[in-house]
């Protein structure tokens, strides 16, 4: 991990205390063990449908602890569920979406995963890749329009919705009118069974930066610490007025694309097995052991409680009641709602 | 006017020809004059009330005779956009066909279907385009494939674009389907630095976009649009890669559009005129022409023989063009689909109202 | 209609969409206009001119050419709490950002339960006889009246532009406001004075008559009525109704009409096949079958991609008031 000073030995902390290089550590570990959770209930029947953002724990945490929660907008994508615990969102929440039951933010309605909060300054998004960034593209003229500062809007995506003509557009619309705006790339190196080489010719996405006018910059994926500087440097410089940027994390998906595919029919175990070796969540663990941030007494500790709180979460979330069928028909429109007018 | 690369002047040579041999040079100015001189016909029809539309590319007359000079007739294929007319006169469109567009004649290759501008020519590879900015660019990448995967050696597409088009998604997903393939293709942005009424500054955050090619992993290049040698030295090298598996590139001609968008825009609401007539002084037209002259490439009094023989030509087509009929009412229902067609199928008493 | 001042101004119906639009800039600094050539320009029927002086490019954002996305970043405006008014320039170029407006505005609500909404409206000019060709000429309304989460609008006369355009720009859902081109400058009509809306779905009874009712709206309802006078003056009593919203649509005002004149006929110059003439046609047959002296009659723009530019390929495409007379004439015949 790059995360250490080869001069001092030290740890590069970027100015994170240890109570947030923990916190850090426990939204890694609490994202895996929902990930899990979701593949476990569908192989148990009791869910029809999970996504797995294994490998994205660094990149997602690090983000995290560079939002604002309260104050930042969060344009996320399907695959950020350590982005939406690490601003807030509960296991509890996360359950519901599971599960689909009513007490859920969309009322059921979303695939799992498509997380949204209003109060959590959590857009709501669709499956449509790259859909959301115009959206994001137009909260952060929002917030520029109001003379918001110290706000901005950070955008996530995945290396494959880099190839959409409205990632292209949102760029260009950001660059333009110098907008607080934030695109994080989650550069995992598979879209579904497509690899890098065969989305883009150049597999440097930052470079892009260049051609829109505005800053851009790769870091280590795996590294949340390396994360939360690039991506504070960047939502600071946007919270300013000093416009968007371009930052691009390496990172890789470990699993399937979801519980519907996979991956074994485009990519050999040898090949994810080799990657496995720089999963950042031992990795990040045997940092914050070698630097005293944590014992090992206290890493099983905060293990059991992750456990026990995503427990509690499940059961308290599968207890929910589904929504009505007649919810079906709510919220189509402000009010009730008849395509003809009598 | 010298020959330069945008910004570095070629010093050791005032006159880089780029292998064009005199027949070829007098042949790229004809096809400028050609072009004013149908450009302002245009302009004159529709101010005669004779025809409702005319659209105008007066400021991209260098770049287009250039580029249709590196255009490899019955080989390359051509995917243009609404404002190259010079391009289509130079890759062997006739005035008359550009008068029958104009007209909206039935003898046209639409016949009379389409805008005037939005030419097409099958024969001469000349594929059919809409108004709608940047739709015909993943259509160029495909006809970049199906040349590909032929395995036509040898061939390659041209496909041009204004510097507004750039901002559209399909631009974007066009130019990186076309470096992940590695694709025989030339994109050639005539960047003339408006948008109808939206300028560069508005368009994009940073004003050249030859420089977003190094995102897709593509050579980039730009041209000074204003001088025809150069835009030919460009296309032509650009081309030459392609068709040899080179793959493809972003080229971009700097040049300008001295008139309004098209006869129903008035761009004195948007720009001054102080601005047109500052970049009139770098209009190609009469640049080229004393180029010519002062190489002996042509005389002053072959340059108004030229002219002469160009207005001759462009006063034939039009009469002609106008002499023409207009399609019938029925052509309407015409080639909607290969076949005649009823959207309601009944076998009872076979086609009946549509 | 709730008329607010006696006094009123005539416009056409671009004087119309401008004052309307201006006023909104004027009494709600949460609104704003995003599309292509909205600022200097002040839109290609110079809808906007002079807007941006006043309101500055803040509010008045002449976006890159990128459909897609002007939608989709209103949609985020929307989102976030401002009022955006999207143009698309023609409705023909529309269809890059089908999937924001189908997909995106459409669903926000109820893919968020409500947590989220989007208030906005995508203004766009559409419609034929104007010599515009394959690509600036086309109607778009059929496309989208299929989807649940939009609302659609388009009126015929200019105190209608204004009231509705009001309610759409008030409305807390996104609204479809299509204004036909060949109306922008044709149609002149009082315009009230002072802030009024017209409710989204209320139909207007243009012309009261007995023998037939004749359902159209846009630029077809100028001719229908000039059609129907027509037929008036020829000893007929030919009932016009504009409906002026498609989505939602007036029940009432139909049934109510073909119930008492028992004749129906619909016009409108998008394609028949699968137009909103099928719905309408649908609807009374479900309704109102048996109130019916003759089938339903359509008259609509015919089944092909679009109208050409040559003169005779437009004319063959739209209908003219002769045409419809014909029809009229033939409906109460049967």
């Amino acid at each position: 991990m790059a995360s250490t000073d080869v001069a001092t030995g030290k740890l590069e902390r970027h100015g994170l205390t240890d109570e947030q290089l923990r916190a850090i550590f426990r939204n890694m570990l609490l994202q895996r063990q929902l990930d899990n959770r979701g593949f476990q209930l569908n192989r148990q029947g009791k869910v029809p449908f999970a996504l797995g953002s294994e490998g994205h724990e660094a990149l997602q945490a690090g983000a995290a602890m560079a939002f604002n929660r309260g104050v930042d907008v969060l344009a996320p994508y399907y695959r950020d569920l350590g982005l939406c615990l690490g601003i807030g969102l509960t296991p509890y929440e996360i359950m519901l979406s599971i599960f689909a039951r009513a007490a859920d933010h969309n009322g059921g309605r979303q695939f799992p995963n498509h997380y949204s909060s209003k109060a959590a300054g959590l857009m709501s998004f669709s499956s449509i890749l790259a859909a959301h960034l115009p959206h994001a593209v137009g909260a952060a003229y929002a917030i520029k329009y109001r003379g918001e500062t110290e706000r901005a809007v950070l955008a996530t995506c995945g290396d494959g919705t880099t190839s959409e003509g409205e990632w292209h557009e949102s760029m260009n619309f950001a660059a333009v009118h110098k907008l607080p705006f934030v695109m994080l790339v989650e550069n995992n190196e598979w879209a579904i069974s497509t690899p890098l080489a065969k989305q883009m010719a150049e597999p440097q996405i930052w470079k892009r930066a260049a051609g829109y006018g505005m800053p851009g910059r790769r870091f280590n994926g795996f590294d949340p610490i390396e994360t939360y500087a690039a991506v504070k440097e960047a939502m600071d410089r946007a919270r300013s007025g000093g416009g968007p940027a371009l930052v691009e994390g390496t990172c890789y998906r470990y699993l399937a694309h979801s519980t519907d595919d996979n991956d074994m029919t485009y990519r050999t175990h040898e090949a994810v097995a080799e990657r496995r070796k720089q999963d950042p969540v031992p990795a990040f663990e045997a940092v914050l052991l070698e630097h005293g941030v944590m014992s090992a007494a206290d890493v099983t500790a905060m293990r059991k409680s992750v456990l026990d709180e995503t427990n509690e979460a499940t059961d308290a979330a599968e207890a929910q009641p589904y929504p009505a069928p007649a919810d079906l028909y709510a919220h189509i429109y402000e009010g009730a709602w008849q395509p003809w007018q009598s | 006017m010298v020959t330069v690369k945008h910004g570095e002047a070629k010093a050791e040579s005032p006159f880089e020809r780029r292998g064009l041999s005199d027949e070829q040079l007098v042949a790229m100015f004809r096809t400028m004059v050609m072009q004013r001189t149908l450009e302002n016909r245009g302009f004159q029809l529709n101010r005669q009330g004779k025809i409702p539309f005319a659209s105008a590319s007066e400021g991209h007359e260098a770049v287009q005779a250039g580029a249709a000079m590196a255009f490899a007739r019955g080989k390359d294929v051509l995917v243009p956009y609404y404002r190259d007319l010079g391009l289509a006169l130079g890759i062997g469109l006739t005035p008359y066909e550009v008068l029958l567009s104009l007209f909206a004649r039935a003898a046209d290759h639409s016949a009379g279907r389409q805008f005037p501008h939005h030419y097409a020519s099958r024969s001469l590879g000349f594929h059919t385009i809409s108004s709608v900015i940047a739709a015909q660019l993943p259509h160029a990448v495909g006809a970049a494939f199906a040349l590909m995967h032929g395995r036509e050696d040898g061939r390659a597409v041209l496909t041009t674009f204004g510097d507004g088009a750039t901002s559209e998604g399909e631009w974007h997903e066009s130019l990186n389907f076309a470096a992940v393939h590695a694709l025989p293709i030339v994109f050639l942005c005539e960047n003339n630095e408006w948008a109808i009424s939206t300028p560069l500054a508005k368009q994009m955050g940073q004003p050249d976009v030859y420089k977003r090619a190094a995102g897709y992993g593509m050579p980039g290049a730009v041209v000074d649009g204003m001088d025809p040698i150069a835009c030919y030295g460009g296309v032509a090298d650009a081309l030459a890669r392609a068709r040899s598996g080179g793959g493809p590139t972003l080229l971009e001609a700097k040049c300008y559009r001295f008139l309004s968008h098209t006869t129903d825009d008035d761009d004195r609401t948007y720009r001054s005129r102080e601005e047109v007539e500052a970049r009139r002084k770098e209009d190609p037209v009469p640049c080229f022409e004393r180029l010519l002259i002062e190489h002996g490439v042509l005389t002053a009094e072959g340059a108004e023989a030229l002219k002469r023989s160009v207005l001759e030509e462009a006063n034939d087509a039009t009469d002609r063009a106008e002499a023409m009929a207009y399609p019938l009412a029925a052509d309407l229902y015409a080639r909607v689909y290969a076949q005649r067609y009823d959207p309601w199928l009944d076998e009872r008493d076979g086609m009946n109202d549509g | 209609m709730a008329v607010v001042s006696a006094n009123s101004t005539v416009m056409n119906n671009v004087e119309a969409v401008r004052a309307t639009l201006y006023e909104a800039l004027k009494s709600d600094d949460r609104t704003l206009i995003i599309g292509e050539d909205v600022g200097a320009r002040g839109n290609v029927f110079l809808i906007t001119k002079d807007f941006i002086d006043e309101f500055g490019p803040r509010r008045i954002i002449d976006t890159p050419i990128a459909e897609a996305s002007i939608v989709g970043i209103a949609v985020g405006m929307a989102m976030e709490g401002l009022r955006p008014i999207a143009e698309i320039q023609f409705a023909d170029f529309i269809y890059p950002s089908f999937n924001q407006i189908v997909g995106e505005a459409a669903k926000t609500r109820y893919r968020s339960n409500g947590e989220y909404t989007c208030p906005m409206v995508i203004r766009t000019p559409y419609g034929g006889g104007v010599r515009g060709a394959l690509s600036h000429s086309v109607c778009i309304e059929a496309l989208f009246y299929h989807v649940p989460g939009l609302k659609i609008v388009a009126p015929a006369f200019p105190a209608d532009v204004k009231g509705l355009l009001n309610a759409a720009i008030d409305d807390p859902d996104p609204v479809l406001f299509l204004e036909h081109k060949k109306t922008y400058r044709l149609i002149k009509g009082e315009v009230p004075e002072g802030h009024y809306t017209i409710p989204l779905g209320k139909a207007n009874v243009l012309k009261e008559g007995k023998q037939l009712s004749v359902v159209s709206y846009g630029l077809y309802v100028h001719w229908a009525l000039e059609a129907a006078r027509t037929l008036e003056a020829e000893g007929f009593s030919v009932e016009v109704i504009d409906l002026r919203s498609i989505r939602p649509m007036d029940k009432t005002a139909i049934l109510t009409s073909v119930e008492k004149t028992r004749r129906l006929l619909v016009i409108h110059e998008d394609n028949k096949f699968g137009g909103i003439g099928a719905e309408i046609s649908a609807m009374v047959a479900e309704e109102a079958l048996f109130h019916l002296d003759a089938p339903i009659r359509r008259l609509c723009g015919p089944d092909v991609p679009a109208m050409g530019y040559a003169l005779p390929l437009e004319e063959e495409f739209m209908s003219s008031p002769a045409e419809m007379a014909g029809a009229m004439r033939e409906l109460i015949a049967f």
